[in-house]
């Protein structure tokens, strides 16, 4: 472990550069990213495509993200490990060896969003200690790509961790069998995970340069996150009943949408901001 | 750099932040007047003047205090993030001042609402919480995400950084607040369709004695931000006039130490200052004329 992260941290204080060098073609190792800015500053004004660029830098962004993660491991498996733990804590604090409907919808999704927050507190801290934000405010690329790459590994993240949660959930602790939920559920799950994804990213690049920041993200994004819970867990709690015959109800999930259109919008036009200096 | 700094870096600015303070300052009695007189009245007519609720009877005057409270420190919350992008677009940090002040009263005023809730909600349904009322609990969730606004604000160093981030932050739970209450309401059945909704509704006396309160509400609100802006101001322009007096001082100690003789270190500063009596207005450019043929 000790071995890995040395390397890994030197990809993230690299890889700023390293991503924006990939889109005109090849680059040298990362790591020396003193001398080649000036140079692909140069290259970079006579570049004339600032769309398909942005997209290049956030698919090279992206990739460096998922790259150190699982060269250091860092987040998701601590992620997921929280969740399949903490169900075990809902087990015997409640007293309870099956949960359904409301109950079950809510332990889903207390649990989903304490385990987010871990990958929230996480996801900025390497960028701010190793250099990762200088180096991407050196490179002469869109900021917003910054904003769309971690939002996309939050994405990511919360994927890998309800992969192995929601199983979990099932085996240990749902009453009533997950089978004929799951389509429905993966919706709900996608809508809250989105606006998850765009608050945490937000809360994470506020909270990161504070002095006290695994204590302010999330104060700051629990109650940001309040209407995404009651949204998910309203839209999930039919779907987790005994009976479950109905569906999700549309107006949890029209207010899970609408939510995350806003807190999308928000954090596009005020991400620019965190980044200036 | 950052603007507060900048703002008081050279000797025009100075004068200009001097200027300004005449102005922060300049009507602030008036409105104190203002206030305490439309407050009056509007305790006058809650208490002598509206009719009593068939239901509530005397528990719902605390409708003409708790409610005008929730309006104002919600539009504070709203006029907080206003103010914060107009700090954004200008970066002039007294816009980032207006914000924190508006927020910093919104909350206190939050605070009263809470209790006033509370009280109410004791006395007309019997509990000191109720999670049905989707009103209160909403406000409850807004003042929580609020509480956090000073800590992110002084758990950062960088004055500039903190008034940019206080201002992302203020932009975000401004937008926040009727998200949230749009949210909340959908998810409760909203069983107590009450006065709280509906102005049109009330008699024509409960409808004037309760705007009479909001506007007095409003007033306080406003003369409390008034306040606190001129003091925070004040505490600036002193706290940089004191620093060019020291600056002097040095400078003065510096070039000729034993051009004038001086009794003991303690009372060093004490004559600095009397012997140079700083006038706000004048003070800045004598300072900067002292220190000018010395540097």
């Amino acid at each position: 472990m000790s071995a890995t992260i040395p390397g890994a941290s030197g990809a993230a204080g690299g890889s700023g550069h390293s991503g924006g060098a990939e889109a005109p073609g090849g680059a040298g190792a990362p790591g020396a990213s003193g001398e080649r800015t000036p140079a692909e500053r140069n290259r970079r004004a006579g570049a004339a495509q600032p769309h398909g660029r942005t997209l290049a830098v956030v698919r090279a962004l992206l990739r460096k993200e998922l790259l150190v993660e699982l060269r250091t491991l860092e987040s998701v498996p601590g992620m997921a490990l929280f969740a399949v733990t903490t169900f075990v804590v809902f087990h015997f604090a409640l007293n309870r060896d099956s949960v359904d409907g409301d109950l079950a919808a809510g332990i889903l999704w207390v649990t989903l969003l304490f385990a987010a927050i871990l990958g929230v507190n996480r996801l900025f801290v390497a960028d701010a200690d190793q250099g990762g934000f200088d180096a991407f405010l050196l490179a002469p690329v869109d900021r917003s790509a910054m904003l769309f790459a971690k939002v996309l590994t939050l994405l990511a993240y919360l994927f890998v961790l309800e992969l192995v949660a929601v199983p979990a959930f099932g085996l240990l602790l749902l009453g009533p069998s997950l089978g004929h939920a799951l389509p429905a559920l993966i919706g709900v799950l996608a809508l809250g995970d989105l606006g998850i994804a765009a608050i945490g990213t937000l809360v994470a690049a506020l909270a990161v340069q504070t002095r006290a920041r695994d204590l302010l993200g999330p104060l700051l994004a629990l109650p940001l996150l309040v209407p995404i819970v009651i949204g998910g867990a309203r839209a999930s709690s039919p779907l987790l009943a005994l009976g479950h015959s109905s569906g999700p109800a549309v107006r949890w999930l029209l207010t899970l949408g609408l939510y995350d259109l806003v807190f999308g919008l928000i954090a596009f036009a005020l991400f620019d901001f965190l980044l200036e200096d | 750099m950052s603007p507060a700094r900048r703002y008081f870096a050279g000797g025009s600015d100075t004068t200009r932040s001097s200027a300004g303070a005449v102005r922060y300052g300049a009507g602030l009695r008036t409105l104190s007047v203002a206030t305490i007189a439309v407050m009056t009245i509007a305790l006058a007519l809650v208490f002598f003047w509206a009719p009593l609720e068939a239901e509530q009877g005397f528990l719902q005057k605390i409708f003409y205090v708790h409610v005008p409270l929730a309006i104002t420190a919600l539009c504070g919350f709203v006029l907080g993030g206003i103010f914060a992008i107009a700090y954004l677009r200008t970066r002039d940090s007294r816009w980032d001042m207006r914000s924190y002040v508006a927020i910093h009263m919104s909350l206190i005023f939050g605070v009263a609402t809470l209790i006033t809730g509370s009280i109410w909600a004791k006395g007309s349904w019997g509990h000191w919480w109720v999670w049905n009322e989707p009103t209160l609990v909403s406000f409850l969730i807004v003042f929580l995400l609020y509480a956090t606004y000073q800590p992110l604000r002084f758990a950062i160093e960088d004055p500039e950084r903190q008034s940019r981030y206080a201002a992302v932050f203020a932009i975000t739970a401004g937008a926040f607040v009727p998200l949230n209450f749009i949210a909340v309401r959908a998810s409760s059945a909203y069983l107590h369709p009450r006065v709280l909704g509906a102005t049109s509704n009330l008699p024509w006396q409960m409808a004037l004695t309760f705007l009479v309160s909001l506007l007095g509400i409003v007033l306080l609100f406003t003369t409390l931000c008034k306040y606190e802006l001129t003091v925070k101001h004040t505490r600036m322009q002193l706290r940089a006039l004191r620093r060019l007096a020291e600056r002097r001082e040095d400078v003065t100690a510096g070039v000729a130490p034993t051009s004038r003789p001086r009794s003991a270190a303690p009372g060093v500063h004490a004559t600095a200052m009397s012997a140079n009596p700083v006038h706000p207005a004048s003070g800045p450019a004598s300072a900067e004329r002292a220190r000018r043929p010395s540097s």
